[in-house]
């Protein structure tokens, strides 16, 4: 594997599981438990597409085959996605979506901290940019995370069972491959290592003052490397193509 | 029975131009008017949501996703500065919205109806909206302090909104015949329902002198309503749309449109509940409340133990 296709593998990586968890939160515009919280999920979802559509833009120039940020988000199938398992999960109750939403929130502030500093000037600009977007996020998924944690007694029973649920997802965060090997060589991207430690601190700390109890569960599902997703991802990018796929020749 | 003398130095202050504000004086049927229109604009705000992000999730391309959700972001906005407004008159967000569930309260006609294609996002920003950029510049001439401040930010919003929704159907409109025709078809549906939305006509919607005296109201409907089709249909000829109205045209004299007749029972049948979408847009408020009851019970738990706990401290 050359240098430049470990960098557009990993463009898409993080580009996708931006575009896939901002999919999955504006499903809630309109449908919040609260005001409040509609405009933050909106304005949460709009960060994650505004990142995904600077990754993917990026992602296209690496690849050099004249795709574009569109024609990478519309035109590839399922097979072809490599968001991480976790962003593709249905929204569920609140509880699912805000687990889901701190794991991930979590794992992209640690990551993205490391990703400031990488050699490469456009993933480190997009990534200053970001991170003090995803700073904003944690802190209100940290929040909601106390509030339903230890809130009423039923809201804690819905919060541990949706970490239960998506906890077997956790682990794929941090795996490293051939990608990450040539990658982190040259500095352009961290040995995440380092990003597992410092989320399992924030996680357990965040656990502990929400009185969660971290899964025991050892099963690990896998997969999103290649691209080998849950059945989610097939009807999620069904709906989010359809409209650029059936007008080929179509600007918007 | 308010004071006369009170009533007249209301009056006097209105007329002078000045505003009223939360703490100041104000009869109870300016009070209640206010709550009405108030309330009925937020609710109009989250309604509003709705139909139009039934299209986040199949927008055309990323950039387009990106101002969809913006936009859908800044309606949501609007009905929170709009509740906040309203409660300054002495009502809660929780008592306005429970007069929402329960059909006590109205909203705006137009959000009844379906959005079909892509399209009509571009139809709702360019006809919805500048309708109600229409009525709302009008109202932030108003009396009451804290709507007409709302009024002049949300104008603002609006009217960027307007402008998008316009590009969108000028994309569509100089695009492929198949975007064409969605932009024609786009417009032959929310044509109507948009002029509609502005209010009934003038003789069956009489203005009170007191409600133009209290400046609650500023301009007639119909008045509205002329310039909204006067600036709206040299746009639709600019982009090579046609206007679904066969009776529509230039008086030359006046420089205005004059339209075909509108369809008012359509409109109030809306009204009362008998439009394409009435019965699931209040579903789908009523499920978000009702599903959302245990997160907010969760959130006041958890703040009553952070405070109980401070005051230990």
């Amino acid at each position: 594997m050359t240098l430049q296709e470990a960098k557009f593998e990993y463009l898409l990586r993080l580009g996708d599981s931006s575009l896939i968890i901002g999919h999955r939160l504006s499903e809630w515009c309109g449908h919040g438990p609260i005001l409040e919280e509609d405009i933050a999920l909106i304005n949460i979802a709009l960060d994650f597409v505004g990142n995904a559509t600077s990754l993917l833009e990026y992602a296209g120039k690496v690849e050099g085959k004249g795709r574009n940020e569109d024609d990478l988000a519309f035109m590839r199938g399922e097979r072809e996605y490599r968001n991480l398992l976790i962003t593709e999960q249905p929204n569920g109750d609140y509880a699912n979506t805000i687990a889901r939403q701190f794991l991930f929130d979590a794992h992209m502030f640690f990551l993205y901290e490391e990703l400031k500093n990488s050699k490469d000037e456009t993933i480190a600009a997009i990534a200053v940019k970001s991170h003090k977007e995803i700073t904003y996020h944690l802190r209100h998924t940290s929040q909601w995370m106390l509030r339903l944690g230890d809130g009423t007694a039923e809201s804690h029973t819905r919060l541990q069972n949706a970490v239960n649920e998506l906890w077997m997802f956790t682990s794929e965060l941090f795996d490293m491959d051939e990608v990450d090997a040539i990658l982190i060589k040259e500095g352009i991207v961290p040995d995440l290592t380092k990003v597992k430690a410092a989320w399992e601190k924030q996680v357990n700390e965040v656990f502990a003052e929400a009185t969660l109890t971290v899964p025991e569960t050892k099963f690990k599902q896998k997969g999103s490397k290649e691209g080998k997703h849950s059945e989610h991802l097939g009807f999620l990018l069904a709906e989010m193509q359809y409209v650029h796929r059936s007008f080929p020749d179509a600007k918007w | 029975m308010d004071d006369a003398k009170q009533v007249e130095a209301f009056e006097a202050k209105i007329a002078s131009g000045q505003k009223i504000e939360p703490k100041d004086w104000m009869p109870e049927a300016y009070r209640k008017q206010l709550i009405r229109m108030m309330s009925q604009h937020a609710h109009s705000e989250i309604v509003g949501m709705l139909p139009e992000g039934n299209w986040i999730t199949r927008a055309p391309n990323l950039r387009r996703k990106a101002i969809l959700l913006a936009k859908v972001q800044d309606e949501a906005g609007h009905g929170l500065y709009l509740y906040s407004a309203t409660e300054t008159l002495g009502i809660d967000r929780t008592e306005l919205l429970s007069q929402l569930h329960t059909g006590k309260a109205k909203y705006s006609s137009i959000f009844n109806y379906p959005t079909l294609t892509w399209a009509d996002i571009g139809a709702i920003g360019w006809l919805v909206d500048g309708a109600a950029i229409m009525n709302q510049t009008a109202l932030a001439r108003g009396s009451y302090g804290p709507y007409c401040r709302a009024m002049v930010r949300i104008c603002k919003e609006e009217s960027f909104h307007n402008r998008q929704g316009y590009e969108i159907m000028m994309h569509l409109a100089q695009g492929t015949p198949e975007q064409k025709a969605l932009a024609q078809d786009a417009l032959n549906r929310w044509w109507w329902p948009s002029i509609m939305m502005l209010g009934p006509s003038d003789d069956q919607s009489p203005n009170s002198d007191q409600l133009m005296r209290w400046k609650v109201k500023m301009e007639s409907n119909d008045a509205i309503r002329q310039r909204f089709i006067d600036r709206t249909v040299p746009q639709a000829d600019f982009i090579g749309l046609t206007i679904p109205d066969k009776d529509m045209k230039l008086d030359e004299k006046t420089g205005s449109y004059t339209h075909g007749p509108i369809n008012w029972d359509e409109f109030f049948d809306v009204i009362k509940g008998n439009g394409p979408c009435n019965a699931k847009r209040l579903k789908a408020r009523v499920d978000a409340d009702k599903e959302g009851a245990w997160v907010r019970e969760a959130a006041a738990a958890y703040a009553a133990k952070q405070s109980k706990q401070k005051q230990v401290a």
